[in-house]
């Protein structure tokens, strides 16, 4: 596996939080996010697993003390069945969609490897949702399910929506994050405003650079 | 989520003031025995413009809308996860050769409909697709003259103080937009950069955020959340234009209040409207009904009140209900520069190329915009792993470069097709109403657009210095599903969006364009049903609107 990239080390989004690129529901909304991880009411316990492996494979964090909690929002977003508004033919509900993937992928854990998807490393976990993206699947829970259209539109996903609203993700990316009432005035290229970070410039523009 | 949607807002003689946190404005109310002389289902682009035009005419009006009623300074939050409360999340079925995307793709829930989230680009048709079949030989003629749309538009760019530039330079003269154009941003910047570097136009693009401070709203400060909802005002949706012109005018507005079913009499005739609210189903007469709830519920609800005499849905003798539903191919080709970018700051698109709009030497009909992008970033994330399969650390990587990369996405043209339509599934939703399901698939000549369109924007982002291309497909938007036409055998509504066998029962959305054009749509939807309120009124002044038999 590849390192995690930190293109913008010490860049912190949330020291913005005081200032008045923050208002006040963009505050709530985002502490209610950090501070109140929901519990597991969905899933069943076996089920977690293999969600909480298939979170980590599609965005592993071996970089973060305290990983970005991806799990519990899928899992919340199931308990409160918030469907996105699509509703692919191919597939079942929202709910019963998740249910029966994560089986499948599990399923197509034990086929190929002989062990459960949450047992195996992460390169093997890594390589079997290749696989799985390529169709190339052997586990009969496929049958009826697109592999590819349920991993990439329903389970990564809501996965990846999860993962990059959150601050620490912004700050990964060097995106400014809220910026409501105060915008920003400089919009050209390489410029920014007093109250846009500092950021160190990216590495791989002052390697080029040379 | 923790605030999410609000309850019930406009109610009790009042309605939100949406250019104040916690405000109210006075409101008209009408009972439901009344018998009003509009009830409108939908107050999006098309309904919130019907809305303010009917009341300003002094007819009754009573607005209904699914979502709810949003006051943007206090309800809008800068976080995309918080938002998905703006959208149509209700599952639909998405069915046919390509599926499109629905939610918020496409489908807005609130007062103000889907301009709530639009990204405010307000360009106008080329004036020979009102005339597509007979002047340039593909899918369907209006049966509107392009000057009555034109003088439509400088109605609605003024309505909306629609930013723009001085000279636009497609398409006949016209005036100068209402406001200035606002200063073009780094992303923007390398469209004009890849433009010129081909040889093709490029404009500053015409949007509707204020450049100068209007009224009780301040200018656009860049803050780049549009799609997600303008928390500043800045953005002049319907909810904060129509919507407030409307109230003072005396309409009526019912936010959280889902329309099921239209109730005709033994003669055809539309008598009013089965609506679920506060919990429980009620029933509003009027004397007239305006749909307006976009290409997929407007279909919907007609499809599913039958009565009497519309044995398959209410104006559906011809069976065209729901059919002809078209997108736009909203393929894009990104690309990293060297320069930081950082495509976030200011509205996403405000660069625009309409050439291949305006340029008929080409081998496809219809034509394509290209703008200039800036999305979000769980946006742009999702976009990639839906195209590119990407996970992993590889997403990360990828989306480290966030603040390079540019991108140019296109607007293009899709052929009207019966074939692609909207129709109700055996399965029920939470209020026992069926299901729709939407199918879908590109033609041979939409194909061909989006082709030639990812190779064009190829060449001008490298052109432009962007190094690592990579593209990207979809769709965005949607039009048509009840179309206008020229007979009940070819349409299912009017020149006037009068349906063809039910006279009292008008349509002035998205759903009743007949073509899509190269361009987005709501100025366009607006513009329509602002001309339809006129005729509207017109007919009404000559005693005509119970049509003659
Ligand atoms: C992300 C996004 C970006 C966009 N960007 C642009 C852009 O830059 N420029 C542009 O021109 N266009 C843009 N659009 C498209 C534009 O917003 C729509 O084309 C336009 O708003 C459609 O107008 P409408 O009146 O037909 O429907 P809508 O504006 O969607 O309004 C329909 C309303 O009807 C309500 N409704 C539906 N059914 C019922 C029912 N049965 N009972 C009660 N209420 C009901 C809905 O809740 C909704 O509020 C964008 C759209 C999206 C989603
Ligand atoms: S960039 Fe302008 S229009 Fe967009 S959300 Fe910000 S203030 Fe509103």
């Amino acid at each position: 596996m590849t390192d995690a990239p930190r293109p913008y080390p010490g860049y912190d989004v949330l020291a913005k939080w005081d200032t008045p690129s923050w208002d006040a529901i963009t505050r709530e909304v985002v502490a209610h996010r950090l501070d109140r991880v929901p519990e597991r009411r969905f899933f069943e316990p076996a089920e977690w697993e293999t969600l909480a492996a298939l979170c980590d494979t599609v965005l592993p964090q071996p970089d973060r003390e305290r990983p970005i909690p991806l799990a519990p929002f899928v899992d919340a977003a199931m308990a409160e069945d918030r469907t996105t508004g699509t509703r692919w033919a191919a597939l079942p509900t929202m709910r019963e969609a998740w249910r029966r993937g994560l089986a499948a992928i599990d399923a197509e854990a034990r086929a190929v490897y002989g062990r459960r998807f949450h047992a195996l490393p992460a390169d093997a976990r890594e390589s079997l949702l290749r696989a799985i993206d390529d169709e190339d699947v052997r586990a009969p829970e496929w049958r009826d399910l697109p592999p590819r259209r349920l991993f990439r539109h329903v389970l990564a996903n809501e996965i990846v929506r999860i993962y990059y609203a959150h601050p620490d993700a912004w700050s990964e990316i060097g995106f400014g994050g809220p910026a409501s009432p105060r915008g920003y005035v400089r919009l050209s290229a390489n410029r920014r405003d007093a109250w846009e970070a500092d950021l160190e410039r990216p590495k791989r523009r002052s390697e080029r650079r040379k | 989520m923790t605030r999410g949607i609000p309850d019930v807002r406009a109610t009790e003689g009042r309605a939100p003031d949406v250019f104040s946190r916690d405000g109210w404005v006075p409101m008209r109310s009408h009972r439901d025995g009344e018998d009003v002389d509009f009830a409108i289902v939908g107050t999006g682009a098309g309904g919130g413009v019907m809305a303010a035009k009917l009341a300003e005419a002094g007819f009754s009006v009573v607005a209904f809308d699914a979502g709810p009623f949003f006051r943007p300074l206090a309800d809008f939050a800068s976080e995309e996860r918080e938002q998905d409360k703006l959208y149509w999340t209700d599952e639909r079925i998405s069915d046919g050769r390509d599926p499109i995307e629905l939610g918020s793709n496409n489908s807005g829930r609130a007062v103000g409909g889907s301009t709530v989230h639009f990204q405010m680009v307000a360009l106008r048709f080329r004036p020979e697709w009102f005339l597509a079949r007979s002047a340039l030989g593909y899918g369907r003629d209006w049966p509107v003259d392009w000057r009555e749309m034109w003088r439509a538009y400088d109605e609605v760019e003024d309505a909306l103080k629609i930013a723009g530039p001085v000279r636009y330079p497609w398409g006949p003269r016209r005036g100068r937009y209402p406001y200035r154009p606002h200063e073009v941003n780094a992303s923007g910047l390398v469209l004009a950069r890849g433009a010129e570097a081909l040889g093709v136009g490029w404009a500053p693009c015409p949007i509707a955020t204020l450049s100068a401070p209007r009224g009780r709203a301040p200018p656009c400060v860049y803050r780049g959340f549009c799609k997600i909802g303008c928390s500043t005002n800045a953005k002049q949706s319907i909810l904060n234009t129509y919507i407030p012109r409307a109230l003072a005018a005396g309409a009526e507005v019912r936010d959280l209040a889902m329309v099921a079913r239209i109730e005709t009499d033994a003669s055809g005739r539309a008598t009013g409207l089965h609506y679920h609210r506060g919990g429980e189903w009620r029933f509003q007469q009027t004397r007239n009904v305006v749909v307006a709830g976009y290409s997929i519920e407007t279909p919907r609800l007609l499809l599913n009140s039958a009565g009497p005499a519309h044995r398959h849905g209410l104006a559906n003798a011809e069976g065209l209900v729901g059919r002809e539903l078209m997108v736009h191919v909203n393929d894009a080709v990104w690309g990293t520069m060297e320069d930081e970018i950082r495509w976030y700051k200011g509205p996403p698109s405000m660069a625009v190329t309409e050439h291949w709009n305006y340029e008929d030497r080409k081998d496809f009909h219809g034509g394509y915009a290209i703008m200039s992008q800036g999305p979000l970033p769980t946006d742009f994330a999702t976009s990639m792993v839906g195209n590119l399969g990407a996970f992993g650390m590889d997403l990360r990587r990828r989306m480290a470069g966030y603040n390079h990369m540019a991108g140019l996405k296109i607007v293009g043209e899709v052929m009207p097709d019966p074939e692609n339509r909207v129709t109700l599934s055996d399965e029920t939703d939470a209020l026992g109403l069926p299901v729709p399901r939407i199918t879908f698939g590109y033609g041979e000549n939409d194909r061909a657009i989006g082709r030639h369109a990812r190779g064009f924007m190829s060449e001008m982002l490298r052109a432009a210095g962007a190094t690592d291309l990579f593209e990207t497909t979809g769709t965005a938007h949607l039009m048509g599903g009840c179309p206008m036409g020229f007979s009940p055998q070819d349409s299912v509504v009017d020149a006037d969006g009068r349906a063809w066998s039910c006279d009292n029962l008008w349509i002035c959305d998205g759903s009743v364009m007949p073509t899509g054009g190269g361009v987005n749509p709501s100025l366009t939807i607006m513009a329509n049903s602002a001309r339809i309120g006129h005729r509207i009124r017109a007919l009404a002044a000559r005693g005509e609107l119970a049509r003659a038999a």
